[in-house]
C-alpha cells in the first residue's frame, strides 16, 4: 500500500505540474500598460512555488517508498541533524522567497492601486447596481453633475441620480452601458455603488476592485491594445450576480471621439 | 498540579446517559454525530451545485419535490447561491470547527491528560446543545417562505443587512442565518473556556505541559484562538441582526437605492462588517486546521514507530501560527476598497505565517525518514494530509500577494486553495483521527481493507476536483456564478464537467466510509486497549473507557508522549505512565 501511495503522489505531481507548465489553461492576453508586471510576478511565483511543490511531494513519495518495506527488524534512523535543518531551511528558503516576492510585488501593487492616476487621465464615473454597470462621461464641459440618490429612476434612465433641471454640469453628461475608452490613454474610473457590494474585474486588464456602497473608489488603467473584453462582477451581489457584466471597448482616438458624439446625440 | 476533581456519578436513566449527558465522551460523540449529519448535508449541497454547473439546463430528479425553490428540478440562480451559502456555512461551522476541535477534543483531551471529565461538565453539555440548536436554526432557513439565505458564508453587508429588498433569500432566511451563527458563537465560547480550564487545571500527576500529547497542545491553542475569534464574531452578528430587524445602520451607509427604494439608513460602513467578520474568519481557518496539526503529529510517531522530529519546535510553530493568525485578516480584503497601503501590512504577516507552517510540514516529512512505516488507514490519511496541505499551502503564496490577488481574488483559484488547505486537509485529519480513535471510542476496530480503499479513492478524487480549479482561476473563471453565460468563460465548461464527475466519484467513495463506520460500530473486531501500540494515556485504559475514564485510579505520568523507537527492550515504546527511566538513546 505504501508503494501505491508513493506512485499515486508521483503521478499527481507530474500531471498537475505538466498542465501548469504547458499553459493549457492560462491568463488571457494582457492589454494593459501595467499588467506585464503582474504576469511576471505570477510566473515567478509559479516557478518558485512549483519547485517547492514538486520537491515536497516527491520527497514525501520517496520517503514513503523507501521506508515502506514493513521490515520491523530494521533500525529506525533520525533525520540527519534533527529538526535544525528543517527550521533553518524553512526560514532561509521561504524567507528568501517572501523577501523577493514582497519587494517586487509591492512595487507592482503600488503602481496600480496606490500611485495616483495621471493628472491628464480621462475621468469616467461607474455606477454599479443589481445587476448592471453604467458609465458616465463628463461631456463637452468636462464636468460631472452632482449625484442625488433620491433621484435615481430606472424607468426614465436616470441611473446615476442626476438633476439636469437644476444642475448645469449634469446636462451634458453622457451615460452609456458600455465602457468605451481610447487606446494608450490613461483612464481614471471612479466607482460608485447604488445598492450593495459589486466588483469590477477585467481579466485582460489584470485589475479587480470592489465597489463599496457609500465610498467612491478610484481605479486607473491604460489599455494599450484595441480590444473588446468583458467586465464581470466578482463580488456576490444577489441572484443576478452571474449575469452582471458589461463590455470594455478599447478604440482608436478617432473612433472614440465618434462614439462619444454618437452617444451624446442619443 | 491539582488532582482531577471533576467527577460525577455514572448516570442511570436513558436521557441522562445518552441525550443530556455530562460525560465528555458522550458529548464528544454527539459533536461527531452532529458533524456527520452536517457533512452529509453539506456534501449533498455541493453535488447539487456541481451538477448544475456542469449541466445547467438539466432537471435534477426529485429536487423539485424536495425543494419548492427549484421548480421542476431546475436550480435557479438564487437557489444556486443559497446552496453555496448553506454549503459553506454548514461545512465551516458545523463540520470543520465541530468535528476536529469540539468532537475529538471533547472525547480525547480529558483522557490524554488523565482527567475524569472536563472542568465544567454542565457547561460542556450546554455547549453541545447550544451548537445543536444553532444547526437546527440554520437548516430551518431552507423551509422559510422567502427561501434560504444567499449572501455567502461571509454574509457581506449591505446585501445581508438591508432585508428582503435586496432579493430572495434575504428575508427570514438571512435572519435565521445570523441568529444561528450568533448561537453557534455562544457554544464555541463556552466550549473554548472549558477546554482551557480543563487543560490548565485537570492534568494528572506528572502531566507537565511539556509532556502533553501534541493533539492536546493543538486543542489547547485552538481553544485560545477560538475564545478571541468567536468573541468578535458574536457581537458582529448581533449588530448585523439589529441592522436587519431594529432599523440600525451599523453596516449600511446613506443613499442606497435597492429595489427602487431609497433605504432608510445612514452612517454605517460595509467595510466594518468585513473587518469584524475576517478578524474572526481568518483565525477560523486555523481553528479548523490546527487540531489537524495535532492529530497528525500525534498519530505519526505511532505509525512510523519513531519519535516525532522536533516536538518542541512543532509546538512553538503552532503557538506562532496562533499569534500570527490575528494579524492577517486583511488579506481577504485587498480588493475591498480599504486603504491600498494597508495591503502590504497584511501581506507580509500572511507570507510569514507560511514559515511555521512550512517548518511543521518539514518536521512531518522528516519524521518519515528512516521510519518503520505501518501502512494502516490512519497512517495513510496522515500522509494524505501532508500532501494536500502542501498543495493548498503553496497556492497561498499567490493569494498572499496583493498584486497577484488582484487578478485571482474572485476566481476559482481561491476556491481550489481554501478547499485544499482548510477543507480537504482538515477532513483528512478528521478521517485519520476517526480511524485512529474509533477503537477507543467504540471498543471495536474499523475494517482496514475498506479504510484503505476509502483513502486511495478519496485521495485521487480530491486532486481531480480541486487541482483543476486552480487552472480555471488562472484563466479568469469567476466563482459564485450559477451559470457561465459570460463569453470568455464558456470554454471552461468541459473542465467544470470533469470536476463534477470527480466530485460525484469522490462522494460515492464516501459510501465505503459510511458502510465501514456503521458496520464496524456493531460488527467490528473487538479492540484491545492499545491496538496501535501508542504511548499516551488514552491507550492505558479500556476500549471504550469506563465512565470515569481510568476505573477509579488516577494515572501518574513519567514520560512525554514521544518515546517510540526505544532500542534494547521488548516493545519499541514506553507508555507515558511507565515508571521506568528515560532511555539513554532512542535510536541510532
Amino acid at each position: 500500500m505504501g508503494k501505491v501511495f508513493a506512485i499515486v503522489v508521483t503521478i499527481i505531481t507530474i500531471v498537475a505540474t505538466a498542465i501548469f507548465v504547458s499553459h493549457v489553461w492560462w491568463l488571457p492576453p494582457d492589454v494593459s500598460l501595467l499588467g506585464a508586471g503582474i504576469d511576471r510576478q505570477i510566473s515567478e511565483t509559479m516557478v518558485t512555488s512549483g519547485i517547492l511543490f514538486v520537491v515536497a511531494q516527491l520527497t514525501l513519495a520517496l520517503f514513503v517508498w523507501r521506508f515502506a518495506d514493513n521490515n520491523d527488524q530494521r533500525k529506525i534512523k533520525i533525520f540527519p541533524g534533527g529538526a535544525t535543518p528543517m527550521v533553518v531551511g524553512a526560514i532561509l528558503i521561504v524567507g528568501a522567497e517572501i523577501l523577493a516576492l514582497t519587494l517586487v510585488g509591492t512595487k507592482i501593487w503600488a503602481s496600480i492601486y496606490v500611485a495616483p492616476a495621471d493628472p491628464h487621465s480621462l475621468k469616467i464615473d461607474v455606477q454599479a447596481e443589481q445587476f448592471a454597470y453604467y458609465f458616465r462621461y463628463p461631456g463637452p464641459d468636462g464636468k460631472f453633475g452632482a449625484l442625488h440618490p433620491e433621484l435615481i429612476d430606472e424607468s426614465s434612465g436616470n441611473f446615476f441620480g442626476l438633476d439636469p433641471a437644476h444642475d448645469t454640469a449634469a446636462r451634458d453628461d453622457i451615460v452609456a452601458a458600455t465602457l468605451a475608452v481610447p487606446v494608450n490613454t490613461p483612464i481614471l474610473l471612479e466607482l460608485h455603488s447604488k445598492d450593495v457590494n459589486h466588483a469590477f474585474y477585467v481579466p485582460e486588464l489584470r485589475i479587480q476592485q470592489d465597489f463599496v456602497p457609500g465610498l467612491v473608489i478610484p481605479l486607473h488603467f491604460t489599455a494599450i491594445r484595441l480590444t473588446k473584453s468583458e467586465i464581470v462582477c466578482t463580488q456576490l451581489c444577489g441572484l443576478g450576480h452571474y449575469n452582471m457584466r458589461a463590455y470594455l471597448e478599447v478604440m482608436s482616438a478617432e473612433d472614440f471621439k465618434k462614439w462619444l458624439n454618437d452617444q451624446s446625440a442619443q | 498540579m491539582t488532582s482531577p476533581h471533576s467527577s460525577h456519578a455514572a448516570p442511570q436513566s436513558f436521557w441522562r446517559k445518552y441525550v443530556f449527558s455530562l460525560d465528555h465522551k458522550v458529548i464528544g460523540r454527539q459533536y461527531l454525530d452532529l458533524s456527520l449529519v452536517a457533512v452529509t448535508t453539506g456534501m449533498i449541497l455541493s453535488w447539487l451545485m456541481r451538477l448544475h454547473l456542469a449541466w445547467p439546463t438539466r432537471a435534477i430528479p426529485f429536487l423539485g419535490v424536495l425543494s419548492p425553490e427549484a421548480t421542476g428540478g431546475i436550480i435557479t440562480p438564487e437557489y444556486y447561491l443559497s446552496l453555496m451559502t448553506m454549503h459553506g456555512t454548514i461545512m465551516v461551522f458545523f463540520v470543520l470547527t465541530t468535528a476536529p476541535f469540539a468532537g475529538f477534543g471533547n472525547f480525547i483531551l480529558p483522557i490524554q491528560i488523565g482527567a475524569e471529565d472536563m472542568a465544567f461538565p454542565h457547561f460542556n453539555m450546554m455547549s453541545f446543545w447550544v451548537t445543536f440548536v444553532a444547526f437546527i436554526v440554520l437548516v430551518s432557513a431552507f423551509f422559510v417562505p422567502e427561501g434560504p439565505p444567499l449572501a455567502g458564508w461571509t454574509a457581506y453587508a449591505p446585501l445581508s443587512a438591508v432585508g428582503k429588498d435586496s432579493g430572495p433569500g434575504e428575508g427570514w432566511g438571512q435572519t435565521l442565518w445570523v441568529i444561528s451563527i450568533a448561537i453557534f458563537c455562544i457554544g464555541q465560547l463556552i466550549g473554548s473556556l472549558n477546554f482551557i480550564a480543563t487543560t490548565l487545571d485537570l492534568r494528572t500527576k506528572g502531566m507537565t505541559l511539556a509532556r502533553m500529547p501534541y493533539s492536546t497542545w493543538a486543542w489547547f491553542i485552538t481553544s485560545v484562538i477560538g475564545l478571541i475569534a468567536f468573541s468578535v464574531l458574536f457581537p458582529a452578528c448581533i449588530l448585523l441582526l439589529l441592522d436587519r430587524v431594529a432599523g440600525t445602520s451599523f453596516f449600511i451607509p446613506a443613499g442606497l437605492v435597492i429595489s427602487d427604494r431609497l433605504q432608510p439608513h445612514s452612517g454605517g460602513s460595509p467595510l466594518l462588517w468585513q473587518h469584524l467578520f475576517w478578524f474572526f474568519g481568518h483565525p477560523e481557518v486555523y481553528i479548523a486546521i490546527l487540531p489537524g496539526f495535532g492529530i497528525v503529529s500525534h498519530i505519526l510517531p505511532a505509525v512510523t514507530r519513531k519519535p516525532l522530529l522536533g516536538p518542541r519546535v512543532l509546538i512553538a510553530c503552532m503557538i506562532a501560527i496562533g499569534f500570527l493568525s490575528y494579524t492577517v485578516w486583511g488579506h481577504h480584503m485587498f480588493m475591498s476598497g480599504m486603504n491600498p497601503l494597508s495591503a502590504t501590512l497584511f501581506s507580509v504577516p500572511t507570507l510569514i505565517i507560511t514559515i511555521p507552517a512550512a517548518i511543521a510540514t518539514l518536521l512531518w516529512i522528516g519524521t518519515l525518514y528512516g521510519s518503520k512505516l505501518r501502512f494502516n488507514t490512519p497512517a495513510l490519511f496522515c500522509l494524505g494530509f501532508i500532501s494536500v496541505f502542501v498543495s493548498g499551502g503553496l497556492s497561498g503564496f499567490f493569494l498572499a500577494q496583493p498584486a497577484i490577488d488582484s487578478y485571482l481574488h474572485g476566481t476559482y483559484f481561491v476556491v481550489g486553495h481554501f478547499h485544499f488547505v482548510m477543507g480537504v486537509a482538515a477532513m483528512f485529519a478528521i478521517f485519520a483521527g476517526l480511524y485512529f480513535w474509533f477503537p477507543k471510542m467504540f471498543g471495536r476496530m474499523m475494517n482496514e481493507t475498506l479504510g484503505k480503499w476509502h483513502f486511495i479513492l478519496t485521495f485521487i478524487g480530491v486532486y481531480c476536483i480541486f487541482m483543476p480549479m486552480h487552472y480555471l482561476g488562472l484563466a479568469g473563471n469567476v466563482r459564485r456564478y450559477s451559470t457561465f453565460t459570460v463569453d470568455y468563460m464558456k470554454g471552461s465548461i468541459p473542465l467544470h464537467r470533469f470536476i463534477t464527475v470527480a466530485a460525484l466519484f469522490t462522494g460515492a467513495a464516501q459510501l465505503i466510509f459510511f458502510y465501514n463506520l456503521f458496520r464496524s460500530r456493531f460488527r467490528g473486531e473487538i479492540a484491545p486497549a492499545n491496538p496501535w501500540q501508542a504511548t499516551s494515556l488514552e491507550w492505558t485504559t479500556s476500549s471504550p473507557p469506563p465512565h470515569d475514564n481510568f476505573g477509579g485510579h488516577h494515572p501518574v505520568v513519567y514520560h512525554g508522549p514521544n518515546e517510540y523507537g526505544v532500542a534494547g527492550r521488548e516493545g519499541d515504546y514506553i507508555m507515558q505512565t511507565s515508571p521506568e527511566p528515560e532511555p539513554v538513546a532512542a535510536a541510532s
